[in-house]
């Protein structure tokens, strides 16, 4: 669907150097709603979570939710903003119907917080994000676009609007410009929403899935010459809507413009849409006339004033924060900061932390994650932490490993049957009979017959040749169908071959 | 005495989604000028020892407890809305507009 002329994206930063920005928006878990007592549940039935506060109806009156305020605050101070003393909340005004009241609550010229920073790790490098700010607002109804074909705006022919979701709490987090990411670009912002989005997780105040919207971003990025004094113009990707989406419009956005700029084009400030289908941009809005949302205080709502009594008992509050985990996990596992790294971006480090406190070892913990179960994530396209195995599970897989029940071999067939839900570990290795041969009969019989068989190996073997025992013990796993421990085979072939 | 210039009512009108032809531009420009040359009378008023405000009411953190009441009806609160279809208002299509 794209006409885009495209630079190959190796060469893109020969000749120029991005500059990244991004917006996050979080919807906030609470129960109610930002400014009225309207249940926040996500899919229930459309309209059915309003009332004359959100819906905007002459002489409600807003009054604040005091777990979203605190919520923000909580954030703020998880990425080191400072916390505005006194701020006031502002009417954003615009007609478009995705609000009721012609106007957004949100926050303007005084942010809740102010200045931070998140330190993200790209393939050994940190690159320092700088956050600019901190707000609240409300978040916005949800248009249904009926009569054109695919469900956007050009070609409807009306819309529907579903205002359940108008006035959630949303909290919006600003970036400074990025600059010197260089080609690692597209990293680096996945890097940071990635970060970001395990911050707020970890402080327990938004479930963060992106796939269900309560956590959105608007990618900014301009490119400029190499060594050029200025920034270029940018454009603006809105509702970049999964962790891989955002490094995909990066990436995509950095090949058009470089495209345009090569050719003595300019760039249009502009917002874009991304196609998750096709990984591409197409123009949306022009920037050109600056949008006029004549913001101004909101009269209804008094000013917010923390003082230091407040923010305080917040920050003490505050859990263990991702970074300071990984570096405590690292210590505790010994091992490498690039290990660690994988861990973190397969989204296995939770994972591998439940699997050592239920009685892995950490090499083996990580071993499975990272191994078997990461490959068969891929392969279904899903999330580790989607697959149909706990980590109780994998640590019973571990155990039964260590105990000499079952060989790596065996794991993997034992694997299979706890994915595909017939219950845990040692109940598949039973039911299949998947565990390990000892010096059983039918093992005795199965080396036996490979002795019996193959007479000319024996032979080799007993002149010397010790290397051919190989053979032999292929012959016997193949007979006992990979159940049998090789080293168990090995030393009882050599008992009978060499010592006859 | 402010100076509303035709070219800002026309901006005014048009953020506004107002059609406002040419003599009432000039009309409105006018009239305009009027209102704000009142209001701008407040600040006459005001002493250098009055902060600027915009709230009247001295208070700070007035919050509620995040706890859920009942929403309306769904029947009473499309009834208020021009139009309806599948349990959801129903607008004019929007193009080039999207907040």
């Amino acid at each position: 669907m794209s006409t885009d002329r495209l630079v190959d994206y190796d060469e893109v930063t020969t000749r120029y150097e991005p500059v990244i920005g991004l917006e996050t928006h979080v919807e906030l878990g609470t129960a109610s709603k930002m400014f009225c007592g309207c249940s926040t549940t996500f899919g229930a039935e459309p309209n059915t979570q309003t009332c004359p506060v959100c819906l905007g109806l002459p002489g409600s009156l807003p009054v604040a939710n005091a777990a979203a305020v605190e919520a923000t605050i909580q954030i703020g101070l998880a990425l080191g903003s400072e916390i505005a003393p006194w701020c006031r909340f502002a009417r954003k005004n615009y007609f478009y119907p995705d609000i009721p009241k012609g106007f957004q609550t949100s926050q303007y010229d005084e942010p809740l917080c102010v200045g931070g920073h998140l330190d993200v790790d790209v393939e050994g490098q940190t690159y320092r994000v700088e956050i600019e700010r901190v707000h609240l607002e409300e978040d916005t109804g949800k248009n249904l676009h009926v009569g054109g074909s695919t469900g956007r705006i050009h070609g409807a022919d009306h819309s529907l609007v579903d205002y359940n979701r108008a006035g959630i709490p949303l909290v919006e987090i600003v970036t400074r410009p990025v600059p010197g990411a260089g080609a690692k670009a597209p990293e680096v912002a996945r890097a940071y929403v990635t970060e970001l989005r395990e911050i707020v997780q970890t402080l327990g105040v938004s479930d963060v899935r992106m796939e269900q919207g309560s956590l959105r971003c608007d990618v900014n990025i301009s490119l400029n010459p190499v060594g050029a004094p200025e920034w270029g113009t940018r454009t603006e990707t809105k509702n970049v809507n999964s962790l891989r989406s955002v490094e995909r419009a990066v990436r995509f956005e950095m090949r058009r413009q470089a495209a345009r700029l090569d050719e003595g084009d300019r760039i249009v400030q502009e917002t874009r849409h991304f196609h998750e289908d096709t990984g591409t941009t197409s123009s949306g809005r022009s920037k050109e006339e600056a949008t006029d949302y004549r913001y101004f205080p909101e009269p209804d709502l008094v000013p917010i004033a923390a003082d230091a009594d407040w923010i305080e008992q917040l920050r003490a509050g505050l859990p263990e924060l991702p970074a300071a985990r990984r570096t405590r996990l690292q210590q505790e596992w010994g091992i490498s900061a690039t290990e660690m790294t994988w861990l973190a971006n397969a989204g296995a480090l939770g994972l591998v932390e439940e699997t050592v406190a239920a009685g892995a070892n950490p090499a083996d913990a990580r071993k499975w994650w990272l191994g078997d179960l990461a490959r068969r994530a891929t392969e279904a396209g899903t999330d580790l932490a989607e697959l149909a195995i706990t980590p109780a599970q994998v640590a019973e897989l571990a155990r039964l490993i260590t105990e000499g029940t079952i060989n790596d071999k065996l794991a993997r067939q034992v694997l299979d049957g706890v994915l595909a839900g017939e219950g845990d570990p040692a109940k598949v290795v039973e039911a299949h009979g998947l565990a390990v041969l000892g010096e059983s009969d039918e093992l005795v019989a199965a080396v036996d017959a490979a002795i019996a068989g193959a007479p000319d190996v024996v032979a080799k073997v007993q002149s010397g040749k010790v290397q051919a025992l190989g053979a032999l013990v292929g012959a016997v796993m193949k007979t006992t169908r990979g159940k049998a421990d090789a080293a168990t085979v090995r030393r009882m072939l050599e008992e009978r071959v060499l010592s006859s | 005495m402010s100076n509303l210039s035709r070219t800002d009512v026309e901006h005014l009108a048009r953020l506004a989604r107002l059609a406002v032809t040419d003599e009432e531009l000039d009309v409105f420009a006018g009239q305009l000028d009027v209102v704000l040359d009142a209001v701008a009378r407040v600040g006459e008023a005001a002493a250098a020892d009055v902060p600027p405000t915009s709230h009247v009411v001295p208070l700070t953190n007035v919050f509620r407890p995040d706890v859920v009441t009942p929403s309306l009806p769904r029947d009473q609160v499309l009834a208020g809305a021009p139009a309806a279809e599948d349990d959801r208002f129903r607008v004019p299509r929007i193009l080039q507009e999207e907040a």
